[in-house]
């Protein structure tokens, strides 16, 4: 018996539950009002294509790890939110075969070639939605009014009318009810699932907190001091699901505090130029995509102090 | 005084024999008696194979300042004396000793004469006494300051973070009396003006009782801390009582601290009183494979399996996976059933095959879980990362020889990465790198 004793380093318990796959599972059920409302504003064919690219991107992955014969990591359900991310991240109306390609970029290019979970050094999903935005212009951006049950408020999305909304347009906003992409129009459901990620402990508010502050103030000082036009900011294109769910990916962003604060306000500042200065529309996408890059060089500049560490 | 609180993680506490007195067992047949049973060099025997020992007789001598003599638990004769392989690779010697089951005190047992801080120190060496916390330092060379004006305040660390364990609660419960009277000896022979007992206040029974009687001492503050581990790390604890770090290299001294097990106290208190030194030790038994959890009174030098055994023994002999010495933060896992309880064994867990195997490693996610519940503020990741890049000079830069090997980042890991084990070993390519970088400077004069 003595020479079955299983020898291990201590400590010898783990946190309860404290698992990647817990993390993933958080997130997916974060993302989950976000989606009800998507069926809700644009209708069920949001729900198929959030299920197709999810499956893809784990069909993806799987035969990725069967090829390079690696362990298969599906079960870390990462692929699985990186799916339904892209799926948040088109129109309701869009092409199956295209969200596909989005997904391919994601999970194999982006994440698997890089060396998978962990390893990636810019977020899958949004490299998927901006290689989709610009190879396919068209449909990316047939914000998809007509499939709608309820009226929707434009059919552009707000942000390119940001200026000639009023105040009380805040409550439309607010529920979602206007074009856009099919996870990114319901503010009120991306924050409720904000709560619950920080409820859970997976996420920490720094940076969306950050990231929309400094939308905010940078909009105000940039904008002819119009506090209305800032606010209304804040709730249009894919500000609350970039800030909520895309910048606060683990891999890619920062590790300390600190490092996170400079991490998201440099998000802020990119996206109110980009929204304010150049014509693109894909402001938080390259905003995080810029500052994904900059997290090795934030990480090395703001590393914690150890307690009672003496300087060499 | 408010403090901001350091990192830590709210661990299960399981402490299911908090409410039972410890039971002493009977002697065992023979005892197994390691001679390094404390931090610093090992104990130089004095006895050989046929003599006749009793309990308390000094068996091993102090291998140097840094050390502690080793006794007698039983009486009976002396069988071997052993090369025993310890858990970090080493071997020391052990002496085997045959009980004669009289357990006949020695006839040299008899109270110190104590009569100034020399005579006390020479009593605090002769006990065997360690910091019975689990850091084994020989007590003598920590009361041993030379300056008693540098001792500011003395920490009485009954904090007992750790899961499972409850020898603590039981001294702080059932040993009152000797802990005033330790209280007592530090402040005569040491002169000590404020002496600070810490406990987490998951033990409300032992704060109460502590309280009441530290009201007959104004030196004595009993100080209620949150529950949270590592609270009773010496530099967690110093930072969380006084509001004092202990900066890289130096000791608590170096802050005007003593920091010392309450156990300990007790134990020195009991060794003034009686003469008896140190030869038996309050053991949790307990874990998913035991049967009955207890507190044990066990001779330094039982077999674990014979303490066990005693407590109840296994739910199931054919489902044990794993025995650790110590917590389950910070024990050591043993690789034999048989391996005797040490002076700094505070708990013998075992646990089934189900519990004992460690959760399959998967990919960092840089979640930086680690970083926030670092007590010391250290980069476990970062330290990892260099550890497997080979850059000592970065594993240096990040302090990895700051890390007090608590847990707590690899206990909330969620990719159950092996922290403390890339830790421990960075350490080593630190020294490594600082031995070279010393030669090549030697080399250039």
């Amino acid at each position: 018996m003595n020479n079955d004793l299983i020898v291990s380093v201590s400590p010898h318990y783990h946190k309860q539950d404290a698992s990647t796959q817990r993390v993933m599972l958080d997130v997916l059920i974060a993302l989950a009002p976000a989606l009800v409302a998507g069926c809700v504003i644009f209708g069920m064919r949001s729900l198929l294509l959030v299920l197709i690219s999810a499956a893809n991107c784990a069909l993806l992955e799987t035969v990725w790890n069967k090829l390079a014969k690696k362990a298969n990591t599906v079960e870390d359900l990462s692929a699985v939110v990186t799916g339904v991310l892209i799926a948040f991240n088109v129109p309701a109306s869009m092409p199956v075969w295209q969200l596909l390609v989005g997904d391919f970029i994601a999970i194999i290019i982006v994440k698997m070639l890089f060396g998978g979970i962990g390893r990636n050094f810019v977020n899958p999903a949004l490299v998927g939605r901006v290689v989709m935005m610009l190879s396919f212009t068209g449909s990316m951006t047939a914000y998809a009014t007509n499939v709608a049950k309820v009226d929707v408020l434009s059919s552009a999305t707000p942000l390119t009318v940001v200026d000639s909304l009023r105040l009380s347009d805040l409550g439309t906003l607010l529920l979602g009810r206007h074009g856009g992409m099919l996870g990114e129009t319901c503010a009120a459901a991306l924050l409720l699932g904000c709560v619950y990620l920080c409820v859970r402990k997976v996420i920490k508010p720094t940076i969306p907190v950050c990231f929309t502050a400094s939308v905010f103030v940078f909009t105000f000082l940039f904008n002819g001091f119009n506090a209305q036009s800032a606010l209304l900011s804040l709730f249009s294109g894919g500000l609350m699901l970039g800030a909520i769910f895309m910048a606060t990916d683990y891999v890619t962003s920062p590790m300390t505090r600190k490092g996170q604060i400079i991490f998201a306000v440099g998000c802020g500042f990119i996206t109110t130029c980009i929204r304010l200065f150049a014509s693109s529309a894909e402001g938080v996408s390259f905003a995080i995509l810029l500052m994904n890059l900059l997290v090795p060089y934030i990480n090395e500049g703001t590393r914690t102090k150890p307690l009672g560490g003496v300087d060499a | 005084m408010s403090l901001k609180l350091l990192s830590g993680v709210h661990i299960p506490h399981r402490k299911n024999t908090a409410e039972m007195p410890p039971v002493r067992m009977p002697p065992p047949a023979t005892v197994t008696i390691p001679l390094s049973m404390s931090t610093g060099r090992p104990a130089n025997c004095v006895v050989k194979v046929g003599d006749h020992v009793d309990v308390g007789q000094l068996i091993a001598e102090p291998g140097g300042y840094v050390s502690a003599p080793v006794h007698s638990s039983v009486s009976g004769t002396v069988k071997r004396i052993n090369t025993m392989l310890m858990f970090m690779g080493a071997t020391c010697p052990a002496v085997v000793i045959e009980s004669d089951g009289a357990m006949t005190p020695w006839e040299g047992i008899k109270p110190p004469e104590i009569t100034d801080y020399d005579s006390f120190i020479a009593a605090v060496r002769n006990s065997g006494l360690v910091g019975l916390g689990g850091a084994t330092f020989p007590t003598s060379v920590k009361l041993d300051v030379k300056d008693t004006s540098r001792i500011k305040e003395v920490i009485i660390n009954g904090a007992e973070c750790e899961g499972y364990l409850t020898g603590d609660n039981r001294t702080m419960l059932d040993r009152t009396d000797e802990i005033m009277a330790g209280c007592a000896l530090l402040e005569k022979w040491l002169g000590v003006k404020k002496i600070i007992i810490g406990v987490e206040d998951n033990k409300p029974k032992a704060i109460a009782k502590l309280t009441e009687a530290a009201k007959a001492d104004p030196c004595v503050e009993v100080r209620k801390l949150p529950s949270l581990y590592p609270q009773g790390g010496e530099k967690v604890l110093v930072y969380h009582t006084v509001g004092r770090v202990i900066p890289e290299g130096k000791l608590p001294l170096d802050v005007g601290c003593v920091v010392m097990n309450v156990t300990s106290l007790a134990e020195l208190a009991k060794f003034c009183q009686t003469g008896m030194p140190l030869v038996e030790r309050c053991v949790t038994v307990d874990g998913s494979a035991i049967k009955e959890p207890k507190n044990v009174i066990a001779p330094i030098g039982t077999a674990s399996r014979e303490v066990i055994a005693f407590a109840g023994g296994f739910k199931d002999d054919n489902d044990v996976g794993k025995l650790v010495q110590g917590g389950p933060m910070m024990g050591v896992a043993q690789y034999d059933l048989d391996a005797p309880v040490a002076k700094g064994t505070g708990a013998l867990l075992v646990f089934n095959r189900k519990d004992a195997r460690p959760a399959e490693p998967s990919a960092c996610i840089k979640c930086g879980g680690c970083i926030d519940h670092c007590p010391m503020s250290l980069m476990p990741m970062e330290i990892e990362r260099a550890y497997e890049n080979n850059d000592a000079a970065l594993l240096k830069a990040l302090k990895v020889n700051l890390c007090m090997e608590c847990g707590c980042c690899a206990f909330q890991c969620p990719a159950n990465r092996p922290l403390v084990q890339v830790n421990k070993l960075a350490k080593t390519v630190v020294r490594e790198y600082e031995a070279k970088l010393k030669a090549e400077q030697e080399a250039k004069k």
